[in-house]
């Protein structure tokens, strides 16, 4: 782990889970229409691991990372990043919350089309006003490796690439938790394997905790663990999962709700 | 798919709200101009046919000079109070009123003169009883006491007694020429002369009093007869002109002169709805860009129904004519709406004009069939128009692209095309305007000229505005970075994102501003050299001159000189002077006294070398001559042909105070008209108090309400008043142009945030504060107005540059002259628009749903 070695990880409080989620619930509508999305969920996301929140559609497990995330508001439950209670910040609070603490990575991309591939990386920081760290910069870029076409605009990139742009700007700020939704779901299989490359090595190398959801199998075994959620609730979890065990949990649950 | 149509135009009504709005704006100022003209022509002919009700028969007669030696002896006419009693004899004729008609213009309570500048409004005519043994006048109804019936008294109208002061009993102060006069106010009466009710005034006095003041004994200027019930007018009006001489006489009907009138009138409110409607279609060009721009994106965003529709077999025609009828629609709407808009403001225009004292008759708003039909075509018309070239776009849509992906940036087009139009156009537009430049008079054709190259450097430019938008919103864009750290950076990516859109915008702001600027220019430039003119070469402290343009009695000038305080009064005449086939004036007085109130410098000979038969030129007429000091030539003085030798034994440089030529008041004054004077100059002993030595010379003069004493200050006023009133009403007119432009800023705004949400989600997501979208869109907007007005400012200041020597001849101190503070303001006007155009969209951004943005398609 020379790497490691080398750069400072991120956490910055060494106790405690990097997020944690307690009795968490969250009801969309009222009367006829009203939906419960999270059925007091909790759960905890130990700090220097990459977590995989599988399930169904409609299980929730996008509503609970946007939730865990400041995204999204929380209709009951406490949700936390750290030892930082989500539910009663303001919008400014959340939005500095997310900037200084949270890194994102979207299904499709989102970068910003008229800035280049570096300044799409350093976007965190120039919101925040902050220099970045060059040393760090560079570690990140190169773990993407992405070093040759950062003056690239994302016109000019491959999805894959497009994608290693994200990532690298989700990490640049060395946020406690990176929060990756579907990160794969807009690839071919090759370029989504070398995301999930660069998320499980910046958890190994860089120490950094990724709380990723997705509903693909592959995808999940390359996590350390894998929660899965059904119908707005934990029903189970795996550790240090082969994609069989992942894949024969799924058919399960398929099984399950077709007979429950 | 005219369904189609309608269904998006529905789907679309906020995002089309700006365009709706635009078009209405522009629709409501043409058919509020159409109405209001309308309207006024209505009521002005309203007001003229009520005027004349009473007349079947006008008998107008031409007014001489008494005697042929003298013209200023007074005039007279041929219609005699014989032929009068024989017109009144004529069968049919139920009543005859002999006119005689002057001017008089009245001083107020308070002394000071009214309306004095526009003395040819200032009425004066005899009140006579409708019968011989009568008291009242019918024409003019009596508000209060009676009617002048002896010379010492007379009757106002009852305006002009309100606004001056005067009561019935009251001692009224006025003057027909040049002496103040005083009567008795017996009474006051109403009338609805249009020259009165503008402004003017009605002073009545009897008739022999009126023959006295304006005409001769027992001579009238015109009788109006009214006719018994049932009389002919045509049968009638032949028999009056039967019995009168043909010389100098002319009878016309009532209805005849009603329509005359009306014909008059209609040509003179003509003016005022062409300056209007020539500033409407200035707001409807306008709104063009920000039409165009709603459908080039709204087309972009739907690229994808577009190519689905095409598809599944909808023709390239179809897709055109679909867009084209959405536009359609679209303009109906807003055209209809503009209309009921513009039916407001013609409503208000009147009283608002009225209240710069235009004095337009009340009346009903008269809505013509055609103007409905005009406002309405215009609207969809243009509405069409502008939507013509983005329809287009959407032929071009290929059906592929209903399968491809949804984030494909947008081809950069190359502009190579539109660069090279755009050169094509403003290159020989900016070569035309420096010819221009160089030019030295106003003629037609340097007019044209200059028009010519004016409209193809805007059109130029505006061609090129996507070119010119990089380096002039990079740096911009540089200054909103260094300040703004991200957001100023990301505003200035979005707004050069893409340029077409950032330039048309902006385009629509620059109109208004090269209009303002360039009228802002020139006109300060005018009014400086206005002002410096109106008192050049002029040493002297006042100038006393006539109103009424009757001159001064030359006994006048001897009055004020023996004022005490006063260090000089010189008496100044001109006349008229043809030297070697040049047509000019020449100036008349005491060449010493004139040496005392003009500084006159000479290059050649002096003043005090004038004398009998000598005379001096200014180097401006010695050039256009050829004659120089010693030459005599044979001159023309005065109105006669009356040729003698004069001897130049002089030249210096012309002033506006002694213009042309320079000669003795001996010479010149017997040729000037009605040989007076037409000014003093006075020049004020050292340490005079202003304010009392202007009180006594105006009593010097008689108080009359006619002679005016003006300081260097109020000639300079008057020269260059007039242009603020004009810049002012411009500005006004041009408003609803930059009104328009800034609905085009909001417009865009709104439709690039629509755009970019996800955009604006993921910022909001990895950490942009809704305070920091708020200032990306609004810096956005800063940055894309001061493109507009710095293009607008800078144009316009081009071409008040490049028009100023146009004013050349006509006006020889003619500089360019840069109203600083005025431009400065125009370009807070632009950072102003730029704040106020986001104030909505930014607020939209701010409030996006962070997660419903960031998922958006």
């Amino acid at each position: 782990m020379p790497m490691q070695a080398a750069v400072s990880a991120p956490g910055r409080s060494p106790a405690g889970p990097a997020a944690r989620a307690e009795g968490l619930s969250k009801i969309y509508g009222a009367g006829e229409t009203r939906v419960v999305a999270l059925d007091s969920v909790s759960v905890e996301f130990a700090r220097g691991r990459f977590t995989a929140i599988m399930g169904p559609s409609g299980s929730g497990k996008s509503t609970l990372m946007h939730c865990m995330a400041g995204l999204d508001t929380v209709s009951a439950g406490s949700a936390r990043i750290g030892e930082r209670e989500l539910s009663g910040l303001t919008d400014r609070q959340l939005t500095r919350l997310r900037r200084d603490s949270v890194g994102f990575v979207f299904q499709s991309f989102h970068l910003l089309p008229t800035l280049t591939a570096l300044e799409n990386i350093t976007l965190p920081l120039a919101l925040a006003g902050r220099r970045p760290d060059e040393r760090w910069l560079e570690t990140v870029v190169a773990t993407v490796g992405l070093s040759a076409r950062l003056r690239h605009r994302p016109a000019q990139l491959s999805g894959g690439q497009q994608q290693r742009v994200a990532v690298a700007r989700a990490l640049v700020s060395r946020p406690e938790i990176v929060f990756a939704d579907e990160p794969t779901g807009n690839l071919d299989s090759r370029s989504g394997s070398e995301i999930l490359g660069f998320l499980r090595e910046s958890v190994r190398e860089l120490g950094h905790t990724v709380v990723m959801v997705t509903h693909d199998p592959v995808a999940a075994a390359r996590a350390d663990r894998v929660v899965f959620l059904a119908d707005g609730r934990i029903t189970d979890e795996l550790h240090a999962p082969a994609p069989e065990d992942v894949l024969e949990r799924m058919r399960r649950f398929d099984a399950g709700a077709r007979t429950g | 798919m005219l369904r189609t149509a309608l269904r998006n135009v529905f789907a679309h009504t906020a995002r089309l709200l700006m365009t709706v709005l635009a078009v209405m704006l522009g629709v409501a100022f043409v058919s509020g101009t159409l109405v209001f003209g309308d309207s006024v022509g209505q009521a002005l002919r309203g007001a003229s046919a009520e005027n004349l009700r009473d007349v079947a028969v006008s008998v107008q007669a031409e007014p001489r000079p008494v005697s042929d030696e003298a013209a200023d002896e007074g005039r007279t006419t041929a219609l005699t109070g014989k032929l009068v009693d024989e017109i009144r004899s004529v069968p049919g004729v139920r009543a005859v009123h002999p006119g005689v008609k002057g001017t008089a213009t009245l001083a107020a309570e308070d002394g000071r003169p009214l309306n004095a500048d526009n003395s040819w409004q200032n009425l004066a005519t005899n009140y006579t009883p409708d019968s011989p043994h009568g008291e009242r006048d019918s024409r003019f109804p009596l508000v209060s006491g009676r009617g002048p019936s002896a010379a010492g008294e007379m009757a106002l109208d009852r305006r002009t007694a309100e606004e001056a002061g005067y009561h019935i009993g009251d001692t009224v102060r006025f003057a027909t020429d040049g002496p103040a006069l005083t009567k008795k106010l017996v009474g006051t009466v109403e009338t609805d002369d249009p020259r009165v009710t503008a402004g003017g005034t009605l002073a009545l006095f009897d008739t022999a009093t009126a023959q006295r003041l304006f005409l001769a004994p027992d001579r009238f200027d015109e009788v109006t007869v009214a006719s018994a019930p049932g009389t002919d007018e045509e049968r009638l009006t032949h028999r009056v002109r039967a019995l009168l001489p043909d010389d100098g006489i002319t009878v016309t009907s009532g209805t005849r002169l009603a329509d005359e009138q009306a014909e008059q009138i209609v040509k003179s409110t003509a003016w005022l709805t062409r300056l209007l409607l020539v500033f409407a279609g200035i707001a409807l060009f306008v709104g063009v860009f920000l039409i165009a721009n709603t459908f080039t994106m709204l087309i972009a965003q739907r690229s994808r129904e577009t190519a689905l529709l095409r598809a599944v077999g909808a023709a390239r025609r179809q897709v055109v004519r679909a867009v084209l009828a959405e536009a359609g629609i679209l303009g109906l709407i807003a055209s209809a709406a503009g209309f009921a808009l513009g039916l407001g403001i013609a409503a208000v225009l009147r009283p608002l004009l009225d209240v710069g004292g235009a004095g337009l008759p009340d009346g009903p708003l008269v809505i013509s069939p055609s103007t409905v039909a005009w406002s309405l075509a215009v609207g969809v018309g243009v509405t069409v128009l502008a939507a013509w070239l983005p329809s287009r776009k959407a032929a071009k849509i290929a059906p592929v692209e209903a399968l491809g992906s949804v984030d494909q940036a947008p081809p950069r087009r190359g502009m190579v095309l539109r660069n090279s139009v755009g050169g094509l156009l403003a290159v020989p537009g900016v070569l035309i305007m420096l010819y221009v430049s160089t030019l030295d008079d106003g003629a037609e054709t340097n007019l044209m000229i200059a028009m010519c190259g004016a409209v193809l450097t805007m059109t130029g430019l505006i061609v090129l505005a996507p070119l010119l938008s990089r380096p002039l919103i990079t740096l911009a864009g540089a200054l909103t970075t260094r300040l703004f750290g991200v957001s100023g950076k990301l505003a200035r990516e979005n707004a050069l994102r893409n340029p077409r859109r950032t330039a048309a915008t902006a385009s629509a702001l620059m109109i208004g501003l090269t209009l303002i600027t360039g009228m802002t220019v020139a006109g300060n430039s005018v009014r400086t050299a206005l002002e410096r003119e109106a008192v050049s070469g002029l040493t002297a402290d006042y100038q006393v001159s006539n109103a009424g343009y009757d001159g001064i009695e030359p006994a006048l000038g001897r009055k004020v000189a023996e004022v005490p305080g006063v260090a000089d009064a010189t008496p100044v005449a001109t006349a008229p002077l043809t030297a070697r086939g040049a047509d000019t004036t020449v100036t008349g007085a005491d060449p010493r006294q004139l040496g005392h109130v003009t500084a006159l410098h000479f290059s050649a000979g002096s003043l005090d070398a004038l004398g009998p038969g000598k005379i001096a030129l200014s180097d401006e007429l010695a050039r256009r001559t050829g004659l120089s000091t010693g030459d005599t030539f044979r001159g023309t003085l005065g109105f006669d042909d009356d040729r003698r030798e004069l001897t130049v034994v002089g030249v210096y440089r012309q002033t506006h105070a002694v213009e042309d030529a320079v000669a003795t008041t001996a010479d010149v004054l017997p040729h000037a008209e009605g040989g007076k004077f037409d000014s003093l100059l006075v020049k004020a002993a050292p340490g005079t108090d202003p304010s009392t030595l202007e009180r006594d010379i105006r009593t010097a003069l008689g108080n009359s309400p006619l002679l005016r004493v003006q300081n260097k200050e109020q000639l300079t006023k008057a020269e260059s008043g007039e242009i603020d009133t004009m810049l002012n009403m411009m500005y006004g007119l041009l408003g609803m142009a930059v009104v328009i432009a800034v609905l085009g800023v909001v417009n865009t705004l709104a439709m690039s945030v629509f755009e970019r949400t996800r955009e604006v989600g993921l910022l909001r997501a990895i950490g942009l504060d809704d305070k920091g979208v708020r200032r990306m869109v609004r810096l956005e907007s800063v940055v894309i107005s001061l493109f507009g007005a710095v293009l607008g400012i800078g144009t316009g200041t081009f071409l008040a540059w490049a028009c100023g020597s146009l004013a050349g001849a006509s006006l020889s101190t003619y500089e360019t002259v840069l109203p600083w503070g005025r431009l400065g303001l125009f370009l807070l006007l632009g950072l102003a628009i730029g704040v106020l155009a986001a104030i909505w969209p930014a607020r939209r951004a701010a409030r996006l749903n962070v997660l419903r943005a960031v998922n958006s398609q």
